[in-house]
């Protein structure tokens, strides 16, 4: 229902009991604010959103309240500029500033800073508290954040976000009075690794991005570029911004269908892998550095002699068409394991041929009743654990509505929802950071899962199963909106088998959810190509003599043996990476490419959802695209990103939604090209506009319709895939994100960006393929993620690395009782000596043996395992 | 040095009564500083971990209350009233003259160990006012008088 | 009947009957005829009738409370419903519910019987201060002996009605006595306040209806059940009916607690008390605690019920009477609260949390006359700001500021001289 409203003198329609402050900043209406956040409602203890609201024609006087915590009722006038609200507004900021210390020229939040923003937009600008600061002594919260916490205003939302959005325990309020702390118990890491968002959600700087800190840039002198998270399949929106070529720092960007307001630290600090020491600079021959010259003419040589393609779920679609167009799409291999290849295009084809709907993280948030099969989501895909937690609090917020508990009134839902939780199931072998939120956590060995999904589906299709799987199936019967989610990160096809059945048993209500490895694992699995035993195969059989392996550190993805094979079929092999790598190391010619940061490209996330990244930085003239790189490899005569997007979509029609994931390079805005930079402030940049530093005069950017410069379009002129930063008149941090909304947490005006290329139904489903047996001994080997080690990317970031756990191997005490192994023994698996020490957990499901994957395993298949002591 | 085994049973218990964990921590405070003085870190985190909290979610508590000492008090703890009754009975008098005579100012203990004193608002007694609270049981003592603090501090100093 | 049905039956030492004892001075009648004879619907009307006021400070209409927790229980469902007895009291000034807690256990826990049969909850929870030990252990064992008399439990004396019963002890602050963050305390949460709507009644403890009454209030109501809504309403000087626990402190020569009918002028409660101490004379009083405006001589024949001390500019609050004579420095007197209300913030709002430390020091500073013009404007400022509630998040601020600004009003000549660095009034 909506109702109209006068805010001062302009009637706006609302809906009906929404809260006033909202109504304003989705209407453009500027009312200041500190507690209140687009993701985490209204407290109304900051007091700086006063407003008179008069209840109605007759009322002459009106009076002040708190317009985040006031609903909007048909008929209520709202003065914002009423003297006496601004006033008291101005005097909030006063307050503010007791004990605020005046540290902006050395705080880092300066200049994007919203308590300076609504400083200034409130005029209070005289100091008149004369008596001593109150001072805080500041912890150490490990290697992500700062903490200065004499800059706190006491808004809440550090505690609000960590606590009440994100599940974590660590971080509290103290004290009371003026003297109210934000921190943790004692010094230490901060545990959640959502902690990074700290940074964004606070509105001073109290908790700020360490890595930033350190190698520190003022926001107005760092340039910013639209870009996507390269570390999973979720395929989060950022903001990369540098500084003289350098990445300083990641930020959220705002995607009401998927991240939101938030990311998770291995989105927000693994993209640092790209300043990480193991940057790969210089070609390499025979693992000695030579001429750029010399190292294309010998992979020329190596080409012309004929080879395979090896691509890569890191790479972009482009890089990925490249080398196919370059070697041949017969000849072209995906850059994993045969079974991931497979089942990753399983995947492809389940999603398309629906019945179930894939859900967005928002619909995730909205779904009634959930089902996990397999997925540590946690660790695999964050992002989707930290909405799978606000799905928790559905029957939560229900009973809440029923009570009359308006929305926004978030600690009020919390309580009056009387703890109930909606349902989510988890059916996982390893105890899961979720559990806390689960009305059921089953630990299963990945069969099992299987097994258990298939029985649910069985129960839904009306046939027998045991009572477990009858009352899951009753359960999502029942609800309007289940969801499945499943994965390939268990290497069991049987899991996402079971999904899709159940799916198919829901009917058109399903959501579905199936994660993919990589950040473009479904853009690989579109382009086709076996794995890399089929890749070793074709060499053993002489299809070609050599292999080109683009952007892919293969033993993370692939049997050793087979990549070993490889290596001993090729006459030649051929790396390109921005990244050292053991394949680069080993490779007999190495070239070094832009990473992520320093091109344009495209990444399909797990919803299908083709969306581009920009680059952030210049390329260097020694590490070109990948596309690039190949392109003057001879794959193909492409000067621009849109040009080989072109070809693309004409070789693969299907594929002609990439197109629409951003607008093309010859988009041209109001103001001409989209600037990266911010509007020139300071004095280095009258430099560079007098031409005088030449480092600053910059090159332009074939593909995209972003400059490196600082002339031209931002903010609300530019399409939202384009956006470089939320460039507001009077507002400069984060916050002005919702100036960019269509209403509070909806879609970006004109449309999230990036484009849908599957259409549910488009594709037809054939049989499952027949499972190969698992053959063999011992327990099922179950790889165990982690949020922040991820692949050989993640691990390359310093900031990560700083936080990454030591690699693990557990066994259930019994199982490891059985196979006479104690507490941190040492192990060999398949006869090799595993480098972590053994740990029993009692919570791990039974007849499996859990190892970290990437650093000790590669990912692979589902497989059994021989577990025994070291000799 | 861990809880006594009694403590650790209350605390158990106080979770029963008190409608669970979350709802027991301040009972489990309060059971800590009546058996140990006051509430340590370690016996802090042990607290915790009886309740199943996190250390930062019941010192979120333990520093909010003011009569929950997060360090170490002296055997008697002095609570002295600063509100306005005890003011208007000459409560300043009194104050002057208990700390003139332990040595110490408010939130301080007496080298020896056996005295804290500490300001505290109205306290209900202001019909025996200038008052205080002291030892553990909290008894409530006055009117005092600067001149005699017999029933502050007995009659050993 | 006695006129001072509260405390009347107070043993002089203060000691808490037995049960037994108790039992024959008339304890619990009211509680086994009402079980017979009375709808809760009909003990909700009794109290409507006899226009009970909340004794916490307010003055809200009991009964009128208690017909809103009935009506919005109604759509909560089954499950749990919470009656929460604030025992809190930290209102400055105030010590009335001390003496009902400590002497008079089974009289509270009685009303609270009656009101939670009344308004149909299921468990009482009776929240203690720290300060009152005493009040914890007497209310303890007369919970245990209620108990063990079939009184507490299920199916109380074959009613069909059942209650559990029990104590939360608190641990100091002030603000865990505003009626949400006293929910909160009892939840574990941090005891900062809630915003309201939702009402306790809609969703209170642990999202439950829950009813929040003081202390006296709820010792008022087995008198009201047993006499009658008539008899109530007679022991009054004034429509408010009842008699009141006033508390007199300060300047008068004996502090004390008086059960005086409502509506007894200050002027006599001060007589009551041994008059001015010392034979000096009034220079002001508070009426109800800390966070009332001053009265003056004038006004000491108001009568000290809701209405009328309203009516006189000031509030009734909890009946505690704080005497100033002419030798108080009522400047060092509001800074006195300052300093209380300042620390006692609960921290979570702006204009409390970071304007009362300020109020504070300015009135340190100008009470020990190192203070300024514009020091005196700031607090005329922070009056005017804090003034009409809602500024803040609670109530604590605006009543923090009230003193502040009775004191600017009636005393500004004292203000001013002592901006000039001397004090007219005080004694040193
Ligand atoms: C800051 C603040 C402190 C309060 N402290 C108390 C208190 O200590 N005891 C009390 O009974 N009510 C106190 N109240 C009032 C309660 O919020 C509530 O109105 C009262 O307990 C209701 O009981 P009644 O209706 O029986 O008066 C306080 C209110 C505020 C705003
Ligand atoms: S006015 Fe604000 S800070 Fe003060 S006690 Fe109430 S909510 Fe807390
Ligand atoms: S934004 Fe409204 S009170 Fe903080």
């Amino acid at each position: 229902m909506s109702v109209r409203i006068e805010i001062d003198g302009r009637i706006i329609e609302a809906k009906a009991g929404d809260d006033l402050l909202s109504v304003c900043l989705s209407h453009g209406i500027d009312v200041p604010y500190f507690c209140w956040h687009g993701a985490l409602g209204s407290l109304g203890a900051c007091r700086q959103c006063a407003v008179r609201v008069y209840s109605g024609p007759d009322d002459a006087t009106g009076k002040i309240v708190m317009s985040c915590m006031t609903p909007a009722t048909d008929g209520l006038r709202v003065s914002v500029a009423d003297p006496e609200a601004s006033n008291f507004r101005a005097r909030v900021i006063e307050w503010l500033m007791v004990n605020h210390p005046h540290d902006c020229p050395v705080c880092e939040e300066a200049g994007s800073c919203h308590l300076q923003d609504m400083t200034v937009a409130t005029g209070h600008n005289e100091r008149r508290y004369r008596f001593d600061k109150r001072t805080h002594r500041n912890q150490d919260l490990g290697p992500l954040l700062t903490h200065e916490m004499n800059r706190c205003i006491a808004c809440y939302r550090c505690t609000r976000f960590y606590r009440d959005y994100a599940g974590g325990r660590d971080l509290d309020a103290f004290g009371a009075h003026d003297n109210v702390y934000f921190g943790r118990a004692e010094d230490g890491v901060l545990e959640s690794p959502f902690a990074g968002n700290l940074a964004e959600v606070c509105p001073t700087g109290v908790f700020n991005d360490k890595g930033w800190s350190h190698d520190y840039a003022r926001k107005w002198d760092m340039r910013a570029a639209p870009s996507i998270c390269p570390h999973c399949a979720v395929g989060c929106n950022l903001f990369v911004s540098e500084r003289d070529g350098r990445v300083r720092r990641v930020q959220n960007r705002y995607h009401g269908a998927l991240n939101g307001y938030f990311l998770c630290d291995r989105g927000r600090f693994g993209p640092l892998h790209v300043v990480s020491p193991q940057r790969f600079t210089a070609p390499q021959i025979a693992g000695a550095v030579v001429s750029e010259h010399d190292a294309v003419v010998a992979a020329r040589a190596a080409i012309e002699q004929g080879a395979i393609g090896i691509g890569s779920p890191r790479a972009s679609l482009e890089a990925n068409y490249a080398l196919r167009k370059l070697v041949g799409a017969e000849r072209f291999f995906a850059g994993v394991s045969d079974a991931e290849a497979k089942l990753v295009r399983r995947i492809v084809e389940i999603l398309r041929a629906g019945p179930g709907q894939i859900a967005t993280l928002s619909e995730i948030e909205a779904c009634d009743a959930v089902l996990v099969l397999g997925e540590d989501l946690t660790n695999v895909a964050p992002r989707i654990a930290l909405s799978l937690r606000q799905t928790a609090r559905g029957a939560e917020r229900a009973l809440a509505t029923q009570k009359g508990v308006a929305h926004w009134l978030d600690q009020a839902v919390r309580t009056a929802g009387e703890g109930r939780r909606s349902p989510i199931v988890l059916a996982t072998p390893a105890p899961d950071a979720l559990d806390d939120v689960a009305s059921l956590s089953l630990r299963l060995d990945p069969l099992s899962i299987a097994a258990f999904g298939d029985a649910v589906a069985t129960a839904l299709a009306g046939g027998d199963a045991p009572n477990k799987a009858v009352n899951i199936a009753n359960v999502l019967a029942a609800s309007e909106r289940p969801l499945i989610i499943a994965g390939a990160s268990l290497g069991a096809a049987q899991i996402v088998e079971a999904a899709a059945a159940i799916v198919a048993a829901l009917g058109t209500k399903a959501r579905i959810v199936l994660i993919a490895p990589e950040a473009n694992s479904l853009g690989l699995a579109l382009l086709g190509g076996d794995g890399v035993e089929a890749a070793a195969a074709a060499l053993e059989a002489d299809v070609a003599r050599n292999v080109i392996v683009l952007e892919n550190e293969l033993f993370e993805r692939a049997p050793r043996g087979a990549v070993d094979r490889l290596f001993a079929a090729a006459t030649t092999v051929v790396a390109l990476d921005a990244l050292t790598t053991e394949i680069s190391a080993r490779a007999d010619v190495a070239l070094p490419v832009a990473a992520f940061s320093e091109s344009a490209g495209t990444f399909v996330n797990y919803e299908g959802r083709a969306q581009r990244f920009f680059a952030a930085v210049q390329p260097q003239e020694y590490a070109p695209a990948s596309w690039r790189r190949l392109a003057a490899l001879g794959a193909g005569d492409w000067a621009t990103l849109d040009a080989i997007i072109k070809d693309l979509i004409a070789d693969q029609p299907e594929l002609v939604g990439v197109v629409g994931a951003a607008p093309d390079a010859s988009c041209s805005c109001a103001h001409g090209k989209i600037a990266r930079a911010p509007r020139p402030l300071s004095a280095h940049t009258a430099d560079d506009r007098a031409g005088r530093d030449p480092a600053a005069t910059p090159k332009p950017d074939p593909d995209s319709p972003l400059s490196f410069g600082m002339e031209g379009a931002r903010g609300a002129d530019v399409p939202a895939a384009l956006l470089t930063g939320y460039e507001t008149h009077g507002l400069h941090s984060a916050n002005a994100v919702t100036r960019f909304e269509e209403e509070i947490g909806g879609p970006l005006r004109g449309g999230d960006p990036g484009a849908r290329l599957f259409k549910q139904g488009d594709a037809a489903l054939s049989p499952a393929a027949p499972f190969a047996p698992i053959d063999g001994h011992g327990p099922l080997l179950v790889p165990l993620d982690d949020v922040f080690s991820g692949s050989e990317t993640g691990r390359a970031s310093a900031l990560l690395a700083a936080r990454a756990p030591a690699p693990r191997l557990l066994l259930h005490p019994d199982d490891a009782a059985a196979l006479g192994l104690a507490e941190c023994a040492s192990v060999m698996l398949d006869g090799v000596a595993c480098a972590a020490p053994l740990t029993l957990e009692p919570k791990l499901a039974r007849g499996v043996v859990a190892v970290s994957v990437g650093k000790l395993l590669p990912r692979g298949p589902l497989r059994r395992v021989v577990v025994e002591a070291a000799r | 040095m861990t809880l006594s085994p009694q403590t650790t049973q209350a605390i158990r218990n106080a979770a029963d009564s008190h409608g669970g964990a979350k709802a027991a921590m301040l009972e489990a405070l309060k059971l800590v500083q009546a058996a140990e003085g006051y509430v340590s870190d370690a016996h802090l985190a042990e607290a915790a971990a009886k309740l199943g909290v996190s250390t930062a979610e019941i010192d979120s508590l333990a520093t909010f209350y003011s009569h929950i000492f997060r360090s170490p008090v002296g055997e008697t703890v002095i609570l002295l009233c600063d509100g306005l009754s005890c003011y208007l009975c000459g409560g300043d008098a009194v104050r002057d003259a208990v700390m003139q005579k332990l040595g110490i100012g408010f939130g301080e203990t007496t080298p020896d160990g056996k005295f804290t004193l500490i300001n505290v608002c109205c306290i209900g007694g202001c019909d025996v006012a200038p008052a205080a609270l002291v030892g553990p049981d909290r008894k409530l003592v006055g009117p005092l008088s600067a001149d005699d603090l017999t029933q502050l501090i007995g009659g050993g100093r | 009947m006695s006129e001072t049905p509260l405390t009347g039956r107070a043993q002089p030492d203060r000691e808490p009957h037995r049960f037994a004892e108790w039992q024959r001075l008339g304890g619990y009648d009211a509680l086994r005829g009402a079980l017979k004879r009375h709808s809760p619907e009909a003990l909700v009307a009794i109290v409507e009738a006899s226009g009970l006021r909340g004794r916490g400070g307010a003055g809200f209409l009991t009964g009128t409370k208690w017909r809103l927790m009935r009506k919005a229980a109604e759509a909560a469902g089954e499950g749990p419903r919470y009656l929460c007895v604030n025992g809190d009291e930290m209102e400055p000034g105030s010590f009335k519910d001390r003496l009902l807690m400590e002497a008079l256990p089974h009289q509270l826990i009685e009303g609270a019987m009656l009101a939670a049969y009344a308004v149909g909850a299921t468990e009482v929870i009776i929240l203690v201060r720290d300060a009152y030990r005493a009040a914890a252990v007497a209310l303890t064992r007369a919970i245990t002996e209620a108990e063990s008399a079939g009184l507490l439990g299920r199916n109380i004396l074959g009613s069909g009605f059942g209650l559990k019963m029990r104590l939360h002890a608190s641990a100091g602050r002030y603000i865990v006595g505003e009626e949400t963050a006293l929910i909160a305390a009892i939840e574990g949460e941090r005891p900062v306040p809630r915003h309201r709507p939702p009402y306790p009644a809609q969703s209170g403890l642990w999202g439950r209806p829950t009813t929040v009454n003081n202390v006296e209030t709820l010792s008022a109501v087995p008198h009201i059940v047993q006499n009658g809504a008539e008899w109530f309403q007679k022991l009054s000087r004034t429509e408010e009916g009842g008699t009141k626990l006033y508390g007199i402190s300060g300047r008068v020569n004996r502090p004390q607690l008086i059960e005086a009918p409502m509506g007894t002028p200050a002027g006599e409660l001060i007589e009551m008390a041994g008059g001015i101490r010392d034979g000096r004379k009034l220079l002001a009083f508070q009426p109800g605690g800390g966070a009332t405006a001053f009265l003056q001589e004038a006004d000491l024949d108001v009568p000290m019920d809701f209405a009328h001390v309203k009516k006189a500019g000031s509030s009734l609050g909890t009946g505690a009477v704080i005497v100033l004579d002419d030798q108080s420095c009522p400047v060092a007197a509001i800074g006195r609260h300052a300093r209380f209300y300042a620390r006692e913030s609960c921290g979570l709002c702006t204009p409390c949390r970071d304007g009362l430390p300020w109020v504070a020091k300015l009135l340190d500073a100008l009470e020990a006359g190192h203070g300024t013009q514009q020091d005196i404007d700031l607090l005329h400022m922070h009056v005017e700001l804090a003034g009409p509630s809602g500024r803040s998040f609670c109530d604590l601020m605006a009543g923090a500021m009230t003193p502040v600004k009775s004191g600017l009003e009636r005393f500004g000549d004292i203000f001013a001289a002592h901006l000039k660095g001397h004090c007219p009034v005080g004694r040193s």
